[in-house]
């Protein structure tokens, strides 16, 4: 079993070790505690490790495929290929999520061994963790709608099951119940659109509808419903109401790989415009004068305008809330809607190229590309390095409530510096990453709009203004008398607070190796589709 | 247009369940309004697969003919899994709110702040 | 809540086997006629929960422990996530592999012993993976309709 077979079959690996790990966890619990934990972690490393390997092999080998059951995947190849077996393809794209979400689960699995001590019912939630990194990975990596849509809501259950976790609280309970709802809808919305995609072309697999699509008008009912339905789960605006309720009530652990999956779904986003509608967003739809309008405009421009107004409500309602874990909600609420505003601005930006006729992304529309992809990683990392903090304070002074927080930084020595860490990261500042991919939003929305990136800065001044009236309310002033006894949090939970920590400092230390070896193959292979088809179909395009 | 009357059944199924989820206010209602919504979707997924004069493809030596595609009854099956696992899981969501707040009403749980 | 009168629970006993071989024969066939692991799964899982009824939540809550039926539904998935690891091992290296199926070694036992017999052996691991999916099934369905009735039943009591 050598290092070429395992990377041959790691596509595979990485979904069914976590599940393997999760219908093994009820046995393994009837020894011991200890060795439950253990067994957990454990099993989330080899997960991470694997998702190196692969890594190393993609970011410099290319784009690879698995198909389960061994075969090839399509009958035929050229325009007559006939999709008939199920696959996994990962690209630049894939992978830069996979290893979002390898240190999401590694962080939040190591955090929850000191959080979650002295509930009862551990068993069934470590059960429902390893579940729900297992549903994620299959989201990320899969190459065919229908099995996106089967690890969509193996997603959405379990992580409902998890956020009404403190069923003795009525309010954790209500906020899974709002989940659940406006999940499924969501979920049914997409199966609707995958219905009217397989009644026209008779294929299920992303690469060869890629290939078939013609855009006819039941297509476009297809688009609006898939960007609808995804859009749904990752809380733009005005979809956004369970965000605060599922962030806020859930248990911290829990909470940071919620963030993992809302990134996947934003994931599911960009890879059915750019890739499955790819070669088609020129379209010309109407003329206005001598401008032509095609659809890449109408749709960069809708996607811009919603993005904007969730950047502007994210923020505003940030900056009233006296919860601590609410206000950090709406602050990942502010930070997709950047994520979104530099995606609108790559696709305006999408015309013919008249020396090959291929789509390409010009002018400043790249950086924009880049941007937003970049700042993906960077959102998941802040608001899950601050989610952490919360739940730090909640373990040790037994408050959420700002109003009654005071002095905690003569007792909590390093989780005032982690705090410290994670706010001058959302609000972009240097020497942080989030100034760097913030700097490449700015630049690249205001060649389009002035406007847009003077909202856009001021948003961010707001969101520093209500991180540090939230610093000084909670960690610095006078000592109260009730906090007498507080101490250090455990060694576990600094643990994972210091590794994403010192990922952040990194990154924005050396911005420029980040973004030439792992976001710019992410950027390229969202912008180009054919490479992805011609490897399930095999030439002849 | 006798062919086309399953697909306006689907339509009418999916805006009865919509109008259930966003307009009623008993909890209950809301999960019986999903449950349409989920069964919409499964006749539009079966309705896709038929084709003029075909029977079951289930038979191993086929009397001939033309057999109905076998692909969406597969897609069907597990959705309806996935249905029963959502509703099983809302409903127990359910016991636990009403135990809490004595009551089903959506405009009165929930809502003000945390300790 | 309390069972039902005696008419019931009579009919209910002598009607329980027929309908339970009816439920694993839909598990058993399932590569052939329609049917497979969870229609034949949720067939049995109501026939055990007519059970409940005519019996009364208490009375079969005192029967049957809550936590033999979570052991089995962990073996069943166990059992199916293994079938899908041994392809990797054997057959053509693959991961969800139907290594059963095909002319030599293990294969040539399996197979050839029931060729003509309405050809029930030819699907090599199709059937055994029905068989686990169908044992998760029965019980997680009777499981969740036994804790349902009972936590009801509790609050009544109360």
């Amino acid at each position: 079993m050598n290092l070429e077979t395992i990377i041959t079959h790691s596509p595979a690996l990485i979904v069914a070790v976590p599940l393997l790990g999760a219908f093994l966890t009820p046995l393994v619990a009837k020894i011991n505690d200890k060795v439950r934990n253990i067994f957990v972690i454990l099993t989330v490393g080899l997960t991470a490790f694997l998702v190196y390997l692969l890594a190393s092999d993609v970011l410099a080998n290319g784009i690879r495929t698995y198909v389960f059951g061994g075969g090839s995947p399509v009958i035929g190849s050229g325009e007559s290929a006939f999709a008939i077996r199920i696959l996994f393809e990962v690209d630049g794209m894939n992978i830069f999520m996979a290893i979002i979400a390898s240190i999401l689960a590694l962080a939040g699995v190591i955090y929850s061994w000191a959080f979650m001590k002295g509930n009862t019912g551990l068993d069934k939630y470590y059960t429902l963790i390893l579940l729900m990194i297992a549903g994620m990975f299959g989201m990320i990596l899969t190459g065919d709608m229908f099995n996106f849509f089967v690890f969509l809501e193996i997603t959405s259950i379990s992580a409902c099951a998890l956020i009404a976790f403190w069923t003795n609280k009525g309010r954790a309970v209500d906020a899974g119940f709002k989940y659940i709802v406006i999940s499924s809808i969501g979920a049914l919305f997409v199966l609707f659109a995958i219905g009217i995609l397989y009644g026209q072309y008779n294929a299920l697999n992303m690469a060869v509808l890629a290939n078939s699509m013609q855009y006819t008008f039941l297509d476009k009912i297809a688009l609006v419903l898939l960007i609808a339905g995804l859009a749904m789960k990752a809380g733009i605006v005005p979809m956004h109401m369970w965000l605060p309720d599922a962030y806020g009530r859930a248990p911290s652990p829990v909470t940071l790989i919620l963030v993992g999956t809302t990134q996947a779904s934003l994931y599911g986003v960009l890879r059915m415009s750019f890739t499955v509608y790819g070669g088609h967003l020129t379209t010309p739809l109407k003329q206005v004068g001598d401008i032509t309008i095609d659809l890449s405009l109408l749709l960069g421009i809708v996607i811009v305008a919603l993005a904007i107004v969730t950047i502007l409500i994210g923020v505003l309602m940030a900056l009233k809330q006296t919860n601590f874990k609410r206000m950090i909600a709406f602050a990942a609420v502010g930070e997709i809607g950047y994520i979104f505003l530099a995606i609108g601005t790559a696709i305006t930006t999408i015309t013919n190229d008249p020396n090959t006729g291929a789509t390409i992304l010009t002018g400043s529309g790249e950086m924009a590309l880049k941007g937003g992809i970049f700042h993906i990683i960077n959102d998941a990392l802040d608001v899950g390095l601050l989610f952490l903090v919360a739940g730090a304070i909640y373990y040790a002074a037994k408050e959420t409530s700002l109003d009654k927080m005071g002095g905690l930084a003569r007792n909590l020595k390093y989780t005032t510096v982690f705090f410290l860490i994670g706010l001058l990261a959302v609000s972009g500042m240097p020497p942080m990453n989030g100034f760097a991919s913030k700097l490449m939003i700015y630049q690249s929305t205001y060649q389009i709009n002035p406007i847009l990136a003077i909202v856009a800065i001021l948003c961010s001044i707001l969101l520093l203004a209500a991180f540090v009236k939230v610093f000084h309310a909670a960690f610095l002033g006078p000592k109260l008398p009730k906090f007498t006894g507080v101490k250090e949090v455990p060694k576990s939970m600094l643990i994972a607070m210091g590794i994403i920590a010192c990922i952040i400092i990194f990154f924005g230390l050396f911005p420029d190796f980040v973004v030439n070896n792992i976001v710019q193959p992410a950027a390229n292979a969202l912008a180009d589709n054919s490479i992805y088809i011609t490897q399930v179909i095999g030439g002849g395009l | 247009m006798i062919f086309n009357i399953p697909f306006i059944a689907v339509a009418a199924l999916v805006l009865i369940g919509l109008y259930a989820v966003v307009f009623k206010r008993n909890l209950i209602k809301i999960v019986i309004g999903i449950t349409l919504i989920e069964s919409g979707v499964n006749l539009f997924l079966i309705t896709l697969a038929y084709r003029k004069d075909s029977t079951a493809p289930i038979y191993t030596a086929s009397p001939g003919g033309i057999m109905s595609m076998p692909v969406p009854h597969a897609l069907t099956l597990t959705s309806i899994v996935i249905g029963v696992a959502v509703l099983a899981l809302m409903l127990s969501l359910v016991v636990y709110i009403y135990r809490h707040y004595k009551t089903l009403d959506v405009r009165k749980i929930g809502g003000g702040e945390e300790e | 809540m309390s069972g039902m009168s005696k008419i019931v629970k009579t009919i209910t006993s002598i009607a329980f086997p027929f309908t339970m071989i009816y439920g694993l024969y839909i598990i058993a066939h399932g590569h052939l006629t329609p049917g497979g692991g969870f229609q034949g799964g949720a067939v049995v899982a109501s026939r055990c929960a007519m059970i409940l009824f005519a019996y009364g939540s208490v009375w079969t809550m005192g029967k049957i422990k809550e936590k033999h039926l979570s052991g089995l539904e962990s073996l069943g998935a166990i059992g199916f996530i293994c079938l899908a690891f041994f392809g990797l091992i054997f057959g053509l290296q693959y991961f969800f592999n139907n290594f059963l199926v095909g002319e030599k070694g293990l294969n040539l036992i399996f197979n050839q012993l029931a060729i003509g017999a309405s050809n029930i052996n030819t699907a090599g691991v199709l059937p055994l993976m029905n068989f686990a999916v169908g044992l998760k099934v029965i019980a997680g369905l009777f499981g969740i309709v036994l804790v349902m009735a009972y936590a009801t039943s509790l609050k009544e009591g109360k």
